[in-house]
């Protein structure tokens, strides 16, 4: 497997960050950097990670089912992460999160038929200061209303169509 | 920029740059006492540094509270292994957002300190670890750090002062557990964040096994000024036996919820009418959490005379935790509050032990189920003995973290439980009338 | 040795060298603290926390699985708070475990029923669906029900740590954790089944015996496995005269819980549609069923004819039948027949190896010096595949004593994950590949050497002489040899030209390959061997096979007389570093005689007293007549191993290294044997199996 220029740039200072014969500490970055390009972590990229840094598989894959920000399946190409943790909660984000579910017509960690917009209900990631919160990707949307929260998902389908 | 306005009542050391235009940037840095500490930190002895900083009763800012000259003072910097530092910003305790503030606003601040720590200990290389959603602050850090090494801060012959320092920013990937500090070095490592048998503790064998400074981002960031101002002055704008600020989060049913940086015992009626500016619609408070969502709960009355700081919180039965204030006002569900609790800790458990793994899957179906009215006084019952039959005895805090909230709420709001099952309670006839009970 | 602590547990004071974890104290003093991911010799996890005790001043429960013993330490370990501790642990864990004990495999000697029925969670608190995946396989003789798995990571460690293999890890995060195999959906391993045999519960079950019978309507036979050299103690499980299992969890025996494929499931062979059971004679080119009378009287007749005219005998001995089978044949064929046409396959050099270290003392090493010398040199050998007992051994000893271990191999091997250092050579080329090790080999104040069938005749004396020149006072040797009595065929001199205990004999006779090529051999009596899978016999002799199977050299046999194997008698064999061990009768098959039986038999027939045929007899016979033998009886009646050692005085043959033909054999081979088991076969034909480093 290749990657664009710009990420093997990024993979090559990313494995010179850690001392001689320490590559492993390079996984989880690597994995994370990957999966953004690759959209989710296939088993052809456990293979390929696996490889470059010089470990079994299976230890790649203990890696990815523990952390929730890597995906065995593809997400959509925006990902929308509600936060329902107490501190949004107090600030009715179970509501904001089954507002997103309607509007979207998508469950928990669903994607859209056309691949464009998925759906997660995420733990604090946070922005507890300015609940509810929402992060599309990594960007982060602060005091969102069910209204804010359409107008960034229109948003975000307009990029589709141009 | 990530800030909200200021509170007058805030004491800005940490902060002082917030607000700045182009605060992040190294040029507002230096021309703003940046990288002052550093510079008096290499004419210092190491022991001379340890001290000041254990004289600034500094504790760890990360939710523990543990004395961090203290902690400083456990490596053995006379090792032949590497010594690292390695900085904890994994900050993912429900309620808290400081540390991300702290970032984005002046990267700098938390560089110098950790090289002033390096100076301290003799560590050649430094690990920032970031956890996975605040990746724009790996951009803003990875930024900071290039400008470091371009000013002669970072690298190699540091100000021609012949010390070495690299730094390195690491991306998690969704593991609030990484932020136990020996599960995050086996994360840093590249393994499933599970935490380490302790000891040794990782100012012994930390990363790759050597003595390791790891250290909250807040904890980090304090140390330029404790150096600047000198340790006892800086103890001094805090309480006995806990020196400092704090930033603190006023999240939940307030009106001006925000990071805010207040002296440690700061009154609790003070910040939410004055720095919060009051309870959200005027309601009554219900329910507080000192520091993050891991912390016992207190009832309104209870918080309202206490004052921010570890010993009267542990004095009141909680903790001062991490700074996220979770305030809760008088029509908040405690049910759904503590299953929302719950429900986090059983996602992010790593199912190592047994108690933590189980327990906490457990008592969460028993919360859905009660928060849907479904159940018994029992089953109330049962979420209270469950909650502290972990209690204590798992393998790393997240089992007393997920046990003491809930125990605390079915406690002190055992009535609402009681209300939930009545109010969706179907009319059974007597037992003498019931053709299917043969009395 | 270490300082000694003074504490108390329960009362009782007791004393313990510093640094000993309070658990195995506790255990010296025979009191038991429960524990499932504890196991010794592995790695701390601290992950079932079920050996919490109280210890006075401190303020929690603590594991006594990573508290080291201290100084004045009070610990009480069935107080009410720990008693209470550990039922709630136990209700936490049976919370999402299936309650299938009546049809688990694992019912009956499972630790996590022993532990409620010692802690009596008896009764559940538990009323909410339970978590639920479907039960997996991940090879022929791995299956994983995730469900009932306590993740206490005994399998993960034992793979890892154990068999340097690391095909197991931990996937998914909390209640969803669970064992994953090395390649996704299955398994590429050793297939050692290590992991299933250290489950505490029924998680980990084996193709082999899953469902088959309840532990307790077996009875259990100790045994030694008769697949390789290496001599592992296998018990094994019988039911209704039929072998379900083969384990050895009472960790006696020289392998202590150890066993590869081959000792843990080949022993399905035994039952083997293809055995033989009723003696076979050719008639019109065809063999014939016939009776064992009619077979052994035509047997006596062949050979007593032949006798008579002064014709020419081969006879073939076994590398896998017992030491009184092998001295019997000798004496009888020596004795009896008038000749030293007498051989076996040999696959080391051992009888060099005698001779250049004639005079020494304690120069040859048990299986325990691998598990305790301070550096080991491994030459020419891939000592997983060929040796997985001191293989393992080797390993344990690294972790444990963090021993140095030097590799002189032709590729790449596992122990090198382990080694100081690992040189390249190829067969025959090990001896010149020394002197780059010689530099840290001398620095080392006691070494083990282990050399395989390609090191033989001149290499060995050089091999001696070089570690002589090292300058290290201890120096041992293992010669490795190939077959489970391999070693006991050349003790008890099945040798044209050295007799039981390596004396030489009067007038040499004929090598294997002698017999194989001379044109005028009367008579060819192979008893438990394949020759000519690998010879062809240039005359026409008349051949007598005593066999299991119908194999190349059976096929060609005048007569086949049906022997039972090794776990169908008693008698002795002795393992590559000459420990002699017992053998236990596990069951019979139904038309079938041991070797010593029919050899006795067709004495009998010639009218010869070649002495009684009981195992003991002949033993007795071997101890006053076999150097070294004389061995401790007690010590292998209790099951325990007796190491003899032949050394003494020079060896005055010529060694003949053209003989030696190591077999190679890899895990999940062995020989003609393992092709008759149907569990080696699936594994081998299992794909993407054999494991390489």
């Amino acid at each position: 497997m290749t990657f664009s220029p710009q990420l093997e740039a990024k993979l090559e200072k990313l494995i010179n960050s850690y001392p001689a014969g320490r590559r492993k500490s390079a996984l989880i970055p690597m994995l994370m950097f990957t999966q953004d390009e690759v959209g989710s972590v296939t088993p052809e990229l456990v293979n390929e990670v696996a490889k470059r840094i010089g470990i079994p598989p299976v230890q790649v894959d203990e890696v990815v089912t523990y952390y929730s920000m890597l995906h065995k399946k593809p997400m959509g190409k925006y990902h929308v992460q509600v936060c329902t943790n107490i501190s949004c909660l107090l600030w009715d984000a179970d509501k904001l999160y089954e507002h997103a579910c309607h509007k979207l017509g998508l469950g928990h960690k669903e994607v859209s038929p056309d691949g464009l917009i998925s759906l997660e209900e995420v733990e604090c990631m946070g922005a507890c200061s300015w609940a509810p919160a929402v992060q599309v990707n990594y960007d982060f949307h602060h005091h969102v209303t069910a209204e804010k929260f359409d107008e960034i998902i229109e948003a975000l389908k307009k990029t589709k169509t141009q | 920029m990530l800030f909200n306005p200021p509170s007058p009542l805030e004491i800005k050391v940490l902060t002082k740059r917030f607000g700045l235009p182009n605060s992040a940037h190294i040029d507002t840095y230096l021309a703003n006492d940046g990288y002052q500490a550093f510079v008096k930190s290499l004419d210092m002895t190491q022991d001379a540094i340890i001290q000041e900083v254990k004289d600034s009763n500094l504790r760890g800012r990360g939710g523990a509270g543990f004395p961090t000259g203290m902690k400083w003072g456990f490596c053995p910097r006379n090792s032949p292994k590497p010594k690292y530092i390695v900085v904890n910003s994994d900050e993912s305790e429900p309620g808290t957002c400081k540390d991300r503030v702290l970032i984005e606003n002046d990267p700098h601040l938390l560089i110098e300190g950790v090289l002033i720590a390096a100076q301290a200990v003799g560590a050649k290389a430094g690990y920032i670890y970031v956890r996975g959603e605040y990746r724009y602050l790996i951009d803003i850090l990875d930024k900071a750090i290039g400008e470091a090494y371009a000013k002669g801060y970072l690298g190699k012959n540091i100000l021609g002062r012949g010390v070495d320092f690299d730094l390195y920013t690491h991306t998690g990937a969704g593991a609030y557990e990484c932020g136990e500090e020996s599960a995050l070095l086996e994360s840093l490592e590249g393994k499933r964040g599970q935490p380490r048998i302790r000891p040794p503790f990782p100012a012994v064998a930390g990363l790759y096994q050597c003595p390791t400074v790891l250290n909250n981002v807040e904890t980090f960031a304090a140390v330029p000024s404790i150096l600047q101002m000198g340790g006892k002055a800086w103890a001094d704008l805090g309480v006995p036996k806990a020196g400092g600020t704090k930033l603190t989060c006023l999240t939940g049913h307030v009106n001006k919820t925000g990071v805010y940086e207040l002296p440690l015992g700061f009154p609790v009626d003070k910040m939410i009418n004055e720095v919060g500016g009051g309870m959200r619609s005027g309601k009554k408070m219900k329910a507080f959490i000192p520091g993050g969502s891991s912390c016992p709960v207190l009832t309104g009355d209870e918080a309202w005379p206490l004052t921010m700081d570890y010993d009267a919180m542990a004095k009141a039965g909680t903790m001062l935790g991490s700074g996220g204030v979770i305030i809760m006002d008088e029509d908040t569900d405690m049910v759904k509050a503590a299953l929302r609790i719950m429900h986090f800790y059983q996602h992010e458990s790593c199912g190592w032990c047994i108690p933590c793994r189980e327990g906490t899957t457990w008592i969460k179906k028993l919360l859905t189920r009660l928060n849907n009215g479904i159940g018994t006084g029992k089953d109330i019952d049962l979420v209270g003995d469950l909650a502290n039959n972990m209690l204590g005895r798992t393998f790393c805090p997240l089992g007393d973290a997920a046990a003491l909230p809930t125990a605390s709420i079915v406690k002190k709001f055992r009535h609402e439980f009681e209300a939930k099952i009545k109010s969706t309670m179907v009319a059974i006839p007597a037992a003498a009338n019931n053709p299917f009970v043969v009395v | 040795m270490a300082d000694l602590v003074n504490l108390t547990i329960n009362g009782v004071a007791i004393q313990a060298p510093a640094g000993t974890l309070l658990i195995d104290a506790a255990k010296k003093v025979g009191i038991e603290i429960p524990a499932f991911c504890y196991y010794e010799g592995y790695s701390l996890q601290a992950a079932c926390r079920m050996c919490l005790v109280e210890v006075e001043k401190m303020p929690k429960l603590q594991t006594a699985c990573t508290l080291p013993v201290g100084e004045g330490m009070v610990v009480r370990t069935e107080s009410d708070p720990v008693v209470k501790a550990r039922k709630t642990t136990l209700e936490f864990l049976l919370t999402n475990h299936p309650l299938d004990c009546p049809v688990c495999d694992k019912g009956g000697e499972c630790e996590l029923q022993d532990m409620v029925f010692r802690y009596g969670a008896g009764e559940s608190r538990f009323t909410e669906m339970k978590h639920h995946v479907d039960e997996k396989q991940w090879s022929p003789v791995v299956f994983y029900d995730g469900p009932r798995c306590i993740l206490c990571y005994r399998c993960v460690r034992v793979c890892n740590e154990g068999m340097g293999v690391g095909a197991l890890g931990i996937v998914n995060r909390g209640v969803n954790s669970e064992i994953a195999p090395s390649h996704g959906d299955h398994l590429e391993c050793d297939e050692c089944g290590m992991c299933i045999d250290i489950c505490p519960v029924g998680a980990l079950t084996s193709g082999t015996y899953r469902y088959k019978t309840r532990p307790w309507e077996m009875k259990h036979v100790g045994t030694i496995c008769t697949f390789c050299s290496n001599g592992c103690k296998t018990t094994l499980g019988v039911r209704d005269q039929q072998i379900v299992r083969g384990n050895n969890r009472d960790r006696s025996g020289i392998n202590d819980e150890f066993l590869c494929v081959k000792g843990r499931y080949a022993f399905d062979f035994v039952e083997s549609p293809e055995r033989l059971t009723s003696p076979m004679m050719k008639v019109n080119g065809q063999l014939q069923e016939v009776s064992w009378a009619k077979a052994l009287a035509a047997v006596a007749a062949k050979f007593s004819e032949v006798k008579g005219r002064g014709g020419k005998f081969g006879v073939v001995g076994s590398t896998k039948t017992t030491n009184e089978e092998n001295f019997y044949l000798q004496k009888f064929v020596r004795e009896g027949l008038g000749t030293n046409n007498i051989d076996h396959h040999r696959s080391g050099d051992l009888v060099t190896l005698i001779d250049a270290l004639a005079g020494r003392e304690n120069a040859l090493a048990s299986v325990g010096d691998v598990y305790n010398a301070k550096a080991a040199l491994v030459i020419g050998t891939d000592l997983s595949q060929e040796h997985p007992l001191l293989a393992f051994q080797l390993r344990a000893n690294y972790r444990h004593h963090n021993s140095n271990i030097y590799m002189v191999t032709k590729g790449p091997v596992r122990e090198d994950a382990v080694a100081v250092a690992a040189v390249r050579a190829e067969a025959g080329q090990e001896i010149a590949a020394l002197d780059q090790l010689r530099e840290q080999l001398s620095k080392e104040s006691e070494l083990l050497v282990l050399f395989g069938g390609s090191v033989k005749g001149e290499a060995v004396r050089k091999l001696v002489a070089f570690a002589d020149s090292l300058g290290i006072a201890k120096i041992k040797y293992i010669c490795l040899v190939d077959y489970s009595n391999s070693r006991g065929a050349l003790d008890m001199g099945l040798l044209p030209d050295l007799g039981p205990g390596y004396k030489p004999v009067d007038k040499a006779g004929l090598s294997l390959p002698q017999m194989m090529a001379a044109t005028d051999l009367d008579v060819l009596w192979v008893v438990g061997a394949n020759p000519l899978a690998r010879y062809q016999l240039a005359s026409k002799p008349f051949v007598v096979v005593q066999e299991m199977f119908l194999t190349e050299t059976a096929k060609a046999a005048d007569v086949v007389l049906p022997a039972s194997n090794a776990y169908e008698k008693s008698g002795t064999v002795t393992n590559v570093t000459g420990e002699v061990q017992k053998l236990h009768v596990a069951g019979k098959t139904m038309g079938t005689k041991p070797d010593l039986e029919i050899i006795g038999l067709i004495a009998k027939e010639m009218k010869i007293n070649a002495g009684v045929w009981s195992s003991n007899a002949v033993f007795e016979e071997i101890r006053k007549a076999v150097r070294g033998y004389n061995i401790p009886l007690p010590i292998i009646a209790t099951g325990q191993a007796a190491q003899t050692s032949p050394l003494n005085g020079r060896v005055p043959v010529a060694s003949a290294p053209e003989l030696i033909q190591p077999a190679g054999n890899t895990l999940f081979t062995s020989g003609s044997l393992g092709r008759y088991s149907k569990k080696l076969t699936s594994v081998l034909e299992y794909p993407g199996q054999l494991y390489r480093p």
